[in-house]
């Protein structure tokens, strides 16, 4: 069962206070997007054996939603950072590639 | 016979009596003695039947990794079939009876089995019960669940108590042997939170009975003084009958306490379920021995030989007046040692190493005990019980070269270290071929939160063998010096895994792996044979480690055979997975305290109370309760129910509809936010009116609909459904946080600031206005508009909104009034004829009306578009939440099934989801379908069955009668209507 620390509080959080809500960084398309966008935005998501961006929200705690860096092998948390941002912050993925060199990077 | 002795016994106190029954015989033993010790004490070696063979079985360890002597404990509410003797803690008026016999223990008819054994091998089952394929219905399958399970279910509801409980520590040592308390104590004195547990009710481990010395001070004395140190430390939490069961991600720890299995009906809670996060975790748990391979290693009397020690020295039992020896490592020795001085007769210690001349075997030889170097047990004589060992040389075929009279024997195979809680969440293990024991890799421990490791193995458990060797451990990985100890050198194990090492098939047929499960070496070999290389695949075919004792003794026995019999090394196989829990836990403790009544959160509506007074007969909808309808003395649910559907359409009904979802929605964008959130619109909503709302997800598909209010120029109120509240307002704060996090929207959900009660019926406006306090006249509350006002001296916000087609209102008023409310409402009521209803009438008054429910017309695969509601879709507006979806080539094809009213042609009530039925057949050669039942009830108003569906092309067939199969083969015939069954033109809510 994981601990998370939610950057809204500050509290290394147990799993059971949390709620998971998938992949983060998801880009919207509504009316005007091709099927194409739109089955990748609604259908197509990342399933990495290894780091993954995800979302959480601290549902019996601040309420407050927030996103994850984790690998998905070892459940290592490289860093939690809240949810208002469509990108994850810079030191972060720099604090990622040191951990992980062969890391092919976020896009 | 096993005896008690009279001197001796560090664990029992001889002045205290204690009596017990075993299959209805009384027995006696001492306080401090387990189960097994008792019986022993009392020459009760038969403690069961195996498994499949029904083979007469004793006790073969002296902890948990016992597979034979199981029992099933106690009586009535507080029997548990499934115990294990040798953790079974004595106590008075114990009762105990063992399992998978009849009519007795000493004689059991399907022992027959055994006569059969050569005739169910490995995959028996696999093989013979594939064909006919009729016969697994009608004869295989009802005689092997028959024979199947082991022991008895409890019959009773379960008399005691169980809880969790929750704990944090920098610091959990699992174990309390001397590794496990010199780690807790080097920890302590480092000032880390520690908390350190113990299975067994002793500290101490396995260093007492072996003589032990450190610092020079018995091993006893030094246990006690360090526990006293420990008992000290404020920073440390000490907890013995409490075995560490799963290390789970992150430090997650669960730990099971059993607290009063010993003291039964004293009120305590018998187990405790301890939810640990650790800093770090110390796996000091030890090792386990491992049996050898010979012939007949399961006749009673046929232990391992530290167990044997065990129950000399703990508790002054002796197994036999003369008992061989059998070992393959120096270790065994202690245990001829050990019986000597008891005064017991050690016959013959056979070792299968060709050389034993370490210190241990030179002390047995100056004793006067005979080695016999390079030899083993071709066979052990006897049914019941020991008699005899047939010796032979262990590099031939079994031939005997000597006949050696004894009671018991003796058999250590070497030490495997206890690597269970280690391998839970990924450490991995390396095989030391040295010392013939897979063991930790310290280099690839279990990773927590930081990457790093979070847990280290020490001493027993991480491969050491001597007390030296394990005090030096746990100096090197946690730190302080370690104590000297009067260990002796040990000259190395030789592998053994079949004795003799060229036995045939006559004897490998008695050689026994898995003793619960019945899995013999040539179960293995066959497996082998067959093809079987995985040791995944090789246990689930022969089930060896899949017992009770899920493999913890001779699981390694069994993959050397593997390896052996594939031409491959130990490693090449490795193990199979290491599950939690270590050893089993009760399902009590795993329900914990949620049962009965707190077994989870219930909702009570301000208006609970009166209708559990007033015959509410209950309908669970999420955590709340609601009445389903109110019964009268007499009445049947059914009755009930028309009763109040036909009373609110004639008079006047009261709903609590306190459960209603209500959120807030509050801010400069909230009118922008639900025009997203909504297909329709809702920031052109003037203040003072209501507009009927749907919600969908992304993926169109329709999730939630609703009345909403707007309050102000920057405040709406939204209605969800009853289940719906929280999802919906997560939901809200979801989008609002995640995706449009720059507007100014605030969300509140009120939905428990509020009793909400609609006055529903012809009477509705006559009661409101007997109440008086504020105009709620036609023209002062047209319909679909609020007004605030008081109502017979309460606050009270008025909805004219209606869910059954009725002149309705529905009004909030705090939630601490609403209790008053409602009483006031039913006491002024009461010459409008108002009666309260229930969310059943509710159901039927909607289906009359042909509105549509969240979850019946819907179940996640429909869109708003399916059910007619494209009034309530805007068709201006560029986006909202599902639209994209909804414009996809499937979603807006003519062909999707939509919303119809269904009437059968008999009047009846069709029954709950059935199907519409088309002709021919699908590819699986089922009827193919064209629609779907989702309402159906009895309309008392209507004197018939109504019934809303989904039908393909529904709405052009009108008039089409249709086929839906019910039970038995009845066809229903309906047809297709229109969905308004009751006063189509509305003239009953527009008064």
């Amino acid at each position: 069962m994981l601990t998370l620390e939610c950057p809204c509080c500050g509290v290394k959080a147990d799993e059971t206070e949390l709620q998971a809500g998938g992949e983060a960084h998801l880009k919207r398309f509504g009316p005007g997007a091709s099927d194409e966008e739109f089955d990748g935005y609604m259908f197509s998501r990342k399933n990495p054996k290894g780091v993954h961006f995800e979302r959480w929200r601290h549902s019996y705690g601040c309420g407050k939603w927030f996103l994850a860096a984790r690998c998905t092998a070892t459940l290592e948390v490289f860093g939690t950072y809240p949810a208002q941002t469509s990108a994850p912050p810079a030191d972060l993925i720099a604090k990622i590639k040191a951990k992980r060199p062969t890391w092919e990077g976020y896009q | 016979m096993s005896t008690r002795l009279s001197k001796g016994g560090r664990l029992i106190d001889r002045t205290k009596p204690l009596n017990f029954s075993f299959n209805g015989r009384r027995m006696a033993g001492f306080s401090g003695d387990t189960l097994a010790s008792a019986l022993l004490g009392q020459d009760q070696m038969l403690m069961g039947r195996s498994f499949k063979y029904h083979r007469p079985r004793g006790v073969v360890a002296s902890g948990a990794e016992e597979p034979n002597a199981l029992v099933g404990l106690g009586l009535g509410a507080r029997f548990e079939p499934n115990q294990r003797v040798t953790t079974t803690e004595l106590f008075d008026g114990a009762s105990a009876a063992t399992q998978n016999h009849w009519p007795s223990l000493d004689f059991d008819v399907g022992a027959i089995n055994n006569s059969f054994a050569r005739f169910l091998p490995a995959g028996f089952y696999y093989k013979t019960f594939m064909f006919p394929r009729f016969a697994w219905k009608h004869v295989f399958e009802p005689i092997i669940r028959q024979s199947a399970g082991l022991g008895k279910v409890p019959q009773e509801r379960d008399a005691d108590r169980y809880e969790y409980a929750y704990a944090f520590a920098d610091l959990v040592v699992v174990g309390g042997g001397i590794a496990g308390l010199q780690a807790a104590l080097q920890a302590g004195r480092d000032g880390k939170r520690v908390l350190l547990v113990e299975q067994t009710a002793h500290w101490g481990g396995r260093a007492p009975v072996d003589d032990v010395e450190i610092d020079g001070k018995p091993a006893d004395e030094w246990v006690g003084k360090t526990i006293e140190a420990l008992g000290k430390m404020e920073n440390v939490t000490l907890r013995t009958r409490t075995m560490a069961s799963g290390l789970y991600d992150h430090g997650y720890l669960l730990a099971y306490e059993r607290i009063a299995d010993h003291t039964p009906g004293d009120d305590r809670p018998r187990h405790r379920l301890w939810r640990i996060r650790a800093g770090h975790v110390v796996t000091a748990t030890g090792a386990i021995e491992r049996p050898l391979s010979f012939a007949g290693n399961d006749i009673p009397g046929v232990m391992l030989a530290g167990a044997v020690r065990d129950y000399l020295v703990n508790w002054a039992v002796s197994p036999g007046d003369r008992t061989v020896i059998v070992t393959n490592n120096d270790d065994a020795y202690r245990t001829a040692l050990a019986l000597h001085d008891a005064g017991l007769i050690v016959p013959a210690i056979i070792d299968a190493r060709t050389s034993a001349k370490g210190a241990l075997p030179e002390a047995a030889r100056a004793k006067g005990i005979r080695v016999l170097e390079g030899r083993g047990i071709a066979k052990v004589k006897g049914t019941k019980r020991v008699t005899g060992v047939s010796v032979c040389t262990q590099a031939g075929e079994g031939a005997e070269l000597e006949f050696i009279a004894c009671d018991a024997v003796a058999m250590s195979g070497g030490w495997s270290p206890v690597v269970h809680l280690w391998s839970h969440c990924g450490g991995k293990l390396i095989w030391d071929t040295e010392r013939a024991m897979f063991r930790p890799d310290g280099t690839k421990p279990p990773t927590g939160d930081d990457g790093k490791g979070m847990a280290t193995a020490v001493g027993c458990a991480n491969g050491a063998l001597t007390t030296d060797e394990v005090l030096a451990d746990v100096a090197k990985q946690l730190g302080g010096k370690a104590a000297k100890t009067n260990a002796v050198a040990e000259s190395p194990i030789e592998p053994v895994w079949i004795m003799p090492q060229g036995a045939g098939p006559e004897l490998k047929m008695k050689m026994w792996l898995d003793y619960q499960n019945d899995v013999k070496v040539s179960d293995v070999q066959l497996a082998a044979r067959e093809g079987y290389q995985s040791v995944e695949h090789t246990k689930r075919y022969t089930t060896l480690g899949m017992a009770t004792d899920q493999g913890k003794l001779s699981n390694i026995n069994g993959l050397a055979i593997l390896s052996d019999s594939l031409h491959q090394a130990i490693p090449a196989t490795g193990t199979t997975t290491f599950r939690p829990p270590y050893t089993p836990i009760s399902m009590g403790a795993i329900a914990g305290e949620a049962r009965g009544e707190i077994f989870q959160p219930l909702r009570r509506t301000p208006i609970h109370e009166w209708h559990d007074a007033n015959g509410a007969y209950w309908e669970p909808v999420g955590l709340w309760r609601r009445p389903y309808c109110y019964q009268r003395p007499g009445e049947s649910v059914h009755d009930a129910v028309n009763r109040e559907v036909k009373n609110t359409r004639a008079a006047l009904g009261l709903l609590d509809a306190s459960t209603l979802g209500k959120i807030l929605v509050k801010g400069p964008d909230a009118g922008k936010f639900l025009d997203m959130l909504y297909t329709g619109v809702m920031s052109t909503l003037p203040i003072g009116k209501c507009r009927y709302g749907l919600m969908c997800s992304e993926n169109g598909f329709l999730s939630d609909d609703g009345v909403v209010a707007r309050l102000s120029e920057d405040t709406w109120l939204c209605h969800t459904t009853s289940g719906g509240a929280d999802r919906i307002h997560g939901w809200m704060e979801d989008w609002l946080q995640c995706e449009w996090w720059d507007w100014k929207v605030y969300t509140a959900n009120l939905t428990e600031e509020y009793a909400q009660v609609a006055v529903v019926g012809p009477n509705a406006r006559k009661l409101l206005e007997k109440l008086g306090g504020m105009d709620v006249s036609k023209e002062a509350i047209p319909f679909m508009e609020w007004r605030d006002g008081t109502l017979g001296g309460f606050r009270a916000r008025v909805f004219r909104i209606s869910f059954s087609g009725e002149l309705s209102y529905e009004v909030a008023v705090p939630a601490s009034e609403g209790r008053a409310f409602w009483d006031a409402l039913h006491t002024a009521g009461q010459e409008f004829g108002a009666m309260p209803y229930g969310t059943e009438c509710l159901h039927v008054l909607r289906a009359e009306k042909g509105f549509i429910m969240i979850g019946d017309e819907t179940d996640g695969t429909v869109i708003p578009q399916d059910l007619n509601l494209n009034w309530a879709i805007s068709k201006k507006k560029a986006d909202y939440l599902g639209k994209r979806a909804q414009e996809r080539s499937h979603m807006a094809s003519p062909d999707r099934w939509k919303l119809v009213g269904l009437e059968s042609l008999d009047g009846s009530v069709l029954p709950e989801g059935a199907y519409v039925v088309a002709d021919g057949v699908n590819s699986n050669g089922q009827r193919n379908v064209q629609g779907r039942v989702t309402s159906t009830y009895y309309s008392a108003n209507l004197g018939k069955g109504i019934a809303m569906g989904l039908v393909k092309h529904g709405p052009d067939r009108m008039g089409e009668v249709l086929d839906l199969p019910g039970d038995g083969g009845k066809i229903f015939k309906a047809r297709i209507v229109d969905q308004v069954f009751y006063d189509k033109e509305g003239a009953k809510q527009n008064v």
